[in-house]
Parts: C-alpha cells; structure tokens; sequence
C-alpha cells in the first residue's frame, strides 16, 4: 500500500472542523468518528452506543452529531455502500454540451432521479455523470429519453471491471496549526 | 420472510439516526431487527454491499481538487495496470470500460482525490512512475462544478421524487 507521509489533510479548514469546534468534541474524536468508522461499523443491535463508546461520549451526544454532521454535509450517511452493477444497473454517461446549453442541459439532467452524480469536467466531453436503474432496459430507456430531451449524444461507459480496493477516506489530523 | 427489494430501498437512503436502526428498519418492512441484519451481513459476504459505515463527502473535509484521469492502455496490459493504480490510497476508483471509437480511445479510469490541483498532479505522477506508464496516453479531466451528488438510487419509492429537490453538492 502507498502511504503518502508528506500530505498534510486540511481537516482544520473543512467544515466538519469548524462544526466540530463549535460543539463539545474534540478533533481527535472527529478524526476518529471519520476514519474508524468508514469500514469497521460495529455489528450490533445498538452500532452508535458502540461508537459512542469508543468515542468517549454518550449515545445520544454521538447522535446529534453525526445529525449535524449530515444536515451540514460533511457525512452524506451512515450505511452501505453498494457495488455497481450488483443491485440494479448503473452506467458511468458523458455528453459534451455546447457552453451556451451548459447549464440548461446539467439541470436537465440533474432532474433525473436516476442520476446520482452530476459534474462538468475540463474536456470536449464537459458533462459527466452516473445513472442507476433497476435493469439495463430502464437504464437504456431513460439515456435514450435523455438524448432526445437534449438533442445531445450520450457517450456511455458502463463499468466492465473493478480494480480498486475501497478503503474509505483517509483522513490524517494535522496537530500543529503552524 | 425478509424482502430483499424493500430493505434495499430503505437502505439506500441510509440507516436512521435512532438507537436501534436494524429494529426501526425491520419495522419499516415488516421483518424482524435480527433477519435484518443477518441479511445486511449476507449481502456483505457476498460482495453486494461494498462497504458498511459512514459514508464521507471529501470535499467538505479539505479534498477540494477531483480528477478523473483516463487511460489508453492496450487490451493485454489493462488488468495489471487497473491493479497498480487501484493499490493507491488517493485512488478512490480504477474502473476498465469500453472504449467508444472514434470518440472515446480511453478504457482505464482513475478517479484521484486531492486538496488542490497540485497535490491531484503530483499523485497523478507518483503513480505514472511507480507503475511504469510514462509513455501511455492519457488525459486528466478536473471536475469544475459538481451539479448534483448524492448515493446512488437502484429502487425508486416515493420519497426519491421529494430527495432530488434536497439534493446537494458537497
């Protein structure tokens, strides 16, 4: 595994740490909330008493801040994360949209319960996004519609082969605010 | 009897924040706190849910810089490359897809996550050395506004009409 020691995390200047010092818990806690807890979840009928313990505070102080944390963004959600393509479909989809139609054509698309991630890249292709469906007829259906609405060519490019290992987010604690 | 269909539905939108989320799911769909995660537990084992946690937003911790970085690689080196880069920390992300001639010649995607485009750059380079790869076409596609970004929906229910009105970017 490449352990890249010189990089410093800017967790000081992030949000979560700015919520953080706002409340009672300290960045280690934070560092710990966000780093031990993206993989080993407690397996048990109570994981956020568990946490909580672990943490050093009380189940219900742990709730209100991962409430936090989530309504302010840091945390998108406690739970799983599905492997593409094993639950219903998804593709990885691109269309490069005339400047001018940029934004029209990214909001028509964004309005799709289907897509999940929506971004402009640096490329001829400048949207970029991912659609989920129950079965690859439904996924083929709404890129069709979406060609159609857009009057734009949709590039797709489905998954063939995973060769990541996902070990979550590291995050490192930068100690010295110097 | 636990249907799949619907724990993943509810799932998808992640576990409630309450002291026994198996037990407030298993009420939701009519099944029992220990039939619900037996069978989280099974999904798990057989690759289905990747992973069980807290799910992160990188940017809103200091990871403001994403590039999706695309490779040409012939068919026959594909697998060993996807490998080396997906070994990578900062990867978070080493796909093979299809090539879309004459558009499209790149089959190995990479996502790298950094703090700003020099740190994307320089981790862009530790991995053309450390996996050999200084003559294979590329192209590195910085994001430059995120539109939408949430988890992915497989099972559309009532409430996924009203959640892509909450949707935001990190």
């Amino acid at each position: 595994m490449n352990k890249d020691s010189g990089r410093v995390d800017s967790i000081h200047n992030s949000h979560a740490y700015k919520l953080m010092t706002a409340s009672n818990h300290s960045p280690q806690q934070l560092h710990q909330l966000l780093n031990n807890f993206q993989h080993s979840f407690p397996v048990s009928t109570t994981p956020y008493a568990d946490m909580a313990m672990q943490l050093g505070i009380t189940e219900s102080e742990l709730l209100a801040w991962l409430e936090d944390l989530q309504s302010e963004g840091s945390i998108s959600r406690i739970g799983a994360v599905f492997r593409p393509n094993r639950i219903g479909v998804s593709t990885l989809a691109a269309m490069a949209a005339p400047e001018n139609k940029l934004q029209n054509i990214a909001d028509l698309i964004s309005a799709y319960p289907s897509v999940n991630h929506n971004y402009r890249r640096e490329h001829h292709f400048n949207l970029w996004f991912v659609v989920t469906a129950e079965n690859q007829s439904r996924l083929d259906q709404i890129l069709l519609e979406m060609e159609q609405q857009s009057g734009l060519r949709v590039l797709t490019l489905p998954m063939e082969k995973d060769y990541h290992i996902d070990l979550g987010f590291p995050l490192q604690l930068v100690t010295n605010h110097a | 009897m636990l249907d799949e269909r619907r724990l993943i539905t509810v799932l998808q939108h992640g576990l409630p924040l309450v002291s026994r989320p198996y037990a407030a799911i298993a009420e939701q769909i009519g099944s029992s706190e220990q039939e619900v995660m037996a069978h989280i537990s099974a999904m798990k084992n057989r690759g289905d849910i990747k992973r069980f946690g807290v799910v992160v937003r990188h940017r809103k911790l200091g990871y403001q810089a994403n590039a999706m970085v695309v490779w040409n690689i012939p068919d026959q080196r594909v697998d060993e490359l996807g490998s080396c880069f997906g070994k990578f920390e900062f990867v978070n992300l080493s796909y093979r897809r299809p090539r879309r001639m004459p558009d499209w010649p790149y089959n190995l995607f990479c996502m790298i996550h950094g703090h700003d485009r020099d740190d994307v750059l320089n981790k862009l380079a530790q991995m053309i050395t450390s996996c050999q790869v200084t003559d294979l076409p590329h192209a590195i596609l910085f994001s430059t506004h995120c539109y939408k970004q949430r988890g992915a929906i497989y099972i559309h229910d009532q409430s996924t009409q009203q959640e892509t009105t909450r949707v935001r970017c990190a």
